[in-house]
């Protein structure tokens, strides 16, 4: 029978829906691992990238940082963490974290550093403090380019999320690494066509939200 | 380290492995993003089309990529030919909106200039397109080298001998030292390929010493 078919048939097949293996436990599962890792990262770069874009110190270290993340191998990171901590969902979540905050960052550093000169220029002269500065003026300015770069760092974890279940009992990917001990092809298939769509609805959700924002907020914010 | 003592044959043919992988999928992402990419600033209507199928194609996750490539090529699960495309596919998506805007760099003045004096188009792309796009095509090249080789790592993952051997194995015998060695060496082959691929940018673009940055040249 042909490969495709049969991983029609396994979608088919109800007992692949419910229960704690079932396709709604393991997207949630992907989904949860996801939106936390993002939080957190979103917790830790924001921060630091608002304040190094603000004095506009450490641009060097920044792109170093991210070259570097470029070749890191995700893998690496996740088995790592998996012999430090233990066999779990925390290894491969600290691991994704540390994925997703080069381009959070990044693109916070750039958004802020590069927020119109005059406009921070004149808040400073009207009498804003630094803080009113950047929360004012400045972060407005870059929101469009930290959203890209939350863009960016969404769309590789919720990818990156499929490898964490090669050490965590955790999301879409166990299908796939499930499939692959058992020689089940359409299994594994059945898995990565799932994550391939949660990937491409995700990259689209994320577009449409960027959309969005630029449609309310055109001429507002956008200096010359 | 005495891991790396006792098993230094064993991670050299690793090493080697993930170079035979890495070096034709970078290059077939070059010969293939930089013709594509001409070809999308060229024409305004195709370069919509084209960027957003690399967009899309760019957004499908690795492991996933290497299950569905062999069942959509007819091709064994533990290929490196597996390996290759699913790198070569991330390569050109990469690389193909850079070159379309290192096309787009290169002043129409210029390019005019070149046809006045006779180029073909084919000699003008040769002689003045690619040249002065060069210096933004090595710099998107060097992007799509340091993903690549992070990249094929994966391929352990189904059983594709690379560096990331060390990782799988390494986790699967519960040796932190084989992980590391897997990373650092991983870390390390990038940097040295992003080292030539600078220096090659540097010979391949001799006026930016005499005359200083390309921009200069053109104005």
């Amino acid at each position: 029978m042909n490969l495709f078919a049969e991983t029609l048939l396994w979608f088919a097949d109800p007992i692949h829906w419910t229960g704690s293996d079932g396709i709604p436990t393991r997207l949630a599962q992907h989904v949860g691992v996801t939106v936390t890792v993002i939080a957190i990262a979103g917790a830790i770069a924001l921060p630091i990238g608002a304040w190094m874009g603000h004095t506009r110190r450490g641009e060097a270290t920044i792109a170093a940082l991210v070259n570097g993340s470029r070749a890191l191998p995700t893998l690496g990171l996740v088995t790592l963490f998996a012999l430090w901590l233990g066999i779990g969902v925390r290894a491969p979540m600290v691991a994704l974290v540390i994925l997703a905050i080069p381009s959070i960052v990044a693109a916070t550093y750039s958004g802020i550093s590069s927020a119109w000169r005059p406009a921070v220029e004149a808040a400073r002269a009207l009498g804003h403090t630094s803080w009113q500065t950047l929360t004012r003026i400045e972060a407005p300015l870059a929101m469009p380019t930290i959203g890209g770069g939350f863009q960016s760092a969404l769309l590789q974890v919720v990818a990156t999320a499929t490898i964490a279940a090669y050490v965590a009992d955790v999301g879409l990917g166990r299908y796939i690494f499930a499939g692959l001990k058992s020689r089940d092809y359409p299994e594994m298939l059945a898995g990565s066509m799932l994550t391939i769509m949660l990937a491409l609805l995700v990259t689209g959700a994320a577009a449409g939200v960027g959309r969005l924002y630029r449609c309310l907020t055109t001429n507002e914010g956008k200096p010359q | 380290m005495s891991w790396v003592a006792a098993n230094t044959t064993q991670i050299i043919g690793l090493l080697l492995a993930h170079v035979a992988i890495t070096i034709p999928a970078i290059v077939l992402s070059v010969a293939v993003a930089v013709p594509l990419g001409r070809f999308a600033h060229a024409s305004g209507r195709a370069r919509g089309g084209i960027l957003a199928t690399t967009g899309i194609l760019y957004a499908i996750p690795s492991l996933p990529m290497l299950i569905l490539i062999p069942a959509v090529f007819g091709l064994p699960l533990r290929s490196a030919a597996t390996m290759i495309i699913a790198l070569t596919v991330y390569g050109v998506a990469l690389l193909a909106r850079t070159a379309a805007d290192a096309f787009a760099s290169v002043p129409g003045e210029v390019a005019a200039a070149a046809t006045a004096t006779g180029h073909t188009s084919g000699a003008r792309f040769l002689h003045v397109e690619l040249p002065l796009a060069m210096p933004v095509l090595i710099a998107g090249t060097r992007v799509v080298a340091m993903s690549t080789i992070g990249l094929a790592t994966i391929g352990a993952l189904i059983g594709i001998p690379s560096l990331g051997s060390l990782l799988t194995d390494g986790f699967q015998r519960g040796i932190a030292a084989e992980v590391a060695t897997g990373i650092v060496l991983t870390l390390a082959l990038a940097a040295v390929v992003d080292g030539s691929l600078w220096l090659a940018g540097r010979n391949s673009q001799p006026w930016i010493r005499v005359a200083g940055p390309v921009g200069s040249v053109a104005a």
